[in-house]
């Protein structure tokens, strides 16, 4: 591995920051019921195509970021986040060899976990409402995440 | 094309610490984020510079439905505005109309009441917000409402709209604060009602057009179309704001409570302007101090926050004083505390 290879720092930071306003934007109901987690997936994608780029750090920002935006308990889904990338990073080289469509299982299971973590924090912390749309939101993100990979891949040269 | 800017190379050299050794760190730091914020203190002042922080994000991303809610008002044509004016114009003559007496019901009432004078208006002061964001979902019902810290508005801190109570703020930052709507799945609200004065409490259901009353007694007298008000007993909202009105009351002859509905006042989506209010201290229809609450209780009962945390327990409502009709707190002639003594506060959720 090069080692003096250039990190895509700038397209990490842009493309955490866009997916942070994809999330905050104000949707009409029913188009919220079914928003996934657009910070989930681009930190998925980055720590499967440059986890040295942003590192742990980039993600748990994102998460913090999103936790002050919707008004959770702090580190709430910086907590959810982190693993993920944590996750994905630890299985980055298997999953760079799979088809695009191999890796959206795997997205889904992680939005899945992300879900669950976020759910059981919130558990905790204040009480949460499980609604069945809750756990349809990491199905359309997994199928979201061809378009979103295609999309994030051209701005930077694979490895 | 490599990088947008001069992302430069690593830095740190080959390898620094593994992922899991870091991943550890950042999930420790979140857990102790997580454990302060809950216990609150200083973490709310690094809060409410966050908020400021993120404010200008916050309405980035709602330019883009102002810009268009601006189109659509400059592209009104004539007869629209004229047809408002109109309607208008109706609503300020019923408006006069229905205030025409008022004077002489205040001095009726002051005379009623052994005062020298009329009563000033429990409302002392306003603030209008603009709304910037709407959040409605069963998770959460939010405002963000471009008035923070700097305008003088606190925590929990009553808002409402023309029509009747909105909410209350749940967080404030310099310039924006968060309005936790009274539909709020977390939100409960003391009330009142109006005709029969019976006293409950109005729970969020996470629907925008419903409030839940589970806590009233079978044989209790409230009706359909009844209109809630609220009570003063939580120390947050002035006493008699109108709440909601009863859509649906359900008696099951074999549960010992019945099943209330009740459908807001106040909507968000008609108007994008709210109200704060400052309610006159001292003033019978105050919201009661907590210390007045505390005397009257024989046990230490937290202050009411209306912002519940766990369950509250269904206790028995006050029994319905049908013999006053409309029996009211400020209806006393003793002084505001005392005038609340009076109504037991059970109702009140005890943390």
């Amino acid at each position: 591995m090069n080692l003096a290879r250039r990190e895509p720092r700038w397209s990490v930071a842009l493309s955490v920051l866009l997916a942070l306003v994809l999330q905050a934007l104000p949707l009409p109901t029913w188009l919220e019921a079914v928003r996934p987690s657009f910070v989930g997936i681009v930190v998925i994608y980055w720590a499967i195509y440059a986890p040295h780029a942003g590192g742990i750090f980039a993600p748990w920002l994102a998460g913090l970021g999103l936790d002050v935006f919707k008004g959770d308990v702090l580190g709430q889904n910086a907590l959810a986040i982190v693993l993920v990338a944590y996750i994905t990073m630890s299985l980055h080289q298997r999953l760079r060899n799979q088809t695009l469509i191999q890796q959206s299982l795997f997205v889904y299971f992680m939005l899945t976990l992300n879900e669950a973590v976020v759910w059981i924090i919130e558990g905790w912390t204040q009480h949460s409402i499980s609604s069945p749309w809750r756990w349809i939101q990491p199905m359309i993100g997994a199928m979201l995440w061809p378009f979103v990979a295609m999309m994030v891949g051209r701005t930077h040269v694979r490895t | 094309m490599a990088v947008f800017g001069s992302g430069g190379s690593r830095s740190f050299g080959g390898r620094g610490p593994s992922f899991g050794f870091r991943f550890f760190c950042y999930a420790l730091l979140c857990v102790v984020l997580m454990f302060y914020d809950r216990k609150g203190g200083w973490l709310d002042t690094a809060r409410y510079g966050l908020q400021a922080a993120v404010y200008p994000l916050q309405l980035a991303v709602n330019s883009p439905s102002a810009a268009w809610r601006w189109m659509k008002e400059s592209f009104t044509t004539r007869e629209a505005l004229q047809k408002e004016v109109d309607q208008l114009r109706n609503e300020l003559r019923d408006q006069r109309l229905m205030t025409l007496r008022q004077a002489a019901l205040e001095s009726e009432n002051a005379t009623l009441r052994g005062l020298s004078t009329a009563l000033p208006e429990v409302i002392e002061k306003r603030l209008i917000g603009e709304v910037i964001n709407v959040e409605v979902s069963t998770l959460r019902q939010r405002l963000l409402v471009n008035r923070g810290g700097n305008s003088g508005v606190h925590k929990a801190q009553p808002v409402i709209t023309g029509e009747g109570v909105l909410g209350q703020v749940f967080r404030i930052g310099p310039f924006s604060s968060e309005i936790i709507l009274i539909t709020d799945s977390e939100h409960a609200l003391p009330v009142q009602v109006l005709r029969s004065g019976v006293r409950s409490i109005a729970l969020g259901t996470g629907r925008a057009t419903a409030l839940e009353l589970p806590y009233v007694p079978q044989n209790y007298d409230v009706k359909v179309g009844d209109v809630l008000v609220t009570s003063g007993l939580d120390g947050v909202f002035p006493f008699g704001l109108p709440v909601a009105r009863i859509t649906k009351v359900e008696r099951d002859p074999t549960q010992p409570l019945a099943q209330i509905y009740a459908a807001p006042l106040a909507r968000i989506e008609a108007d994008r302007e709210v109200l704060f209010i400052w309610a006159r201290p001292g003033h019978p229809a105050a919201p009661a101090s907590t210390e007045a609450l505390v005397v009257e209780e024989p046990k230490p009962a937290a202050p009411a926050k209306p912002v519940r945390k766990p369950e509250p327990q269904p206790t028995p409502a006050p029994a319905p004083r049908e013999t006053a009709p409309a029996a009211t707190p400020g209806a006393e002639t003793t002084p505001a505390p005392a005038g609340r003594e009076t109504a037991p506060p059970a109702e009140v959720p005890t943390p």
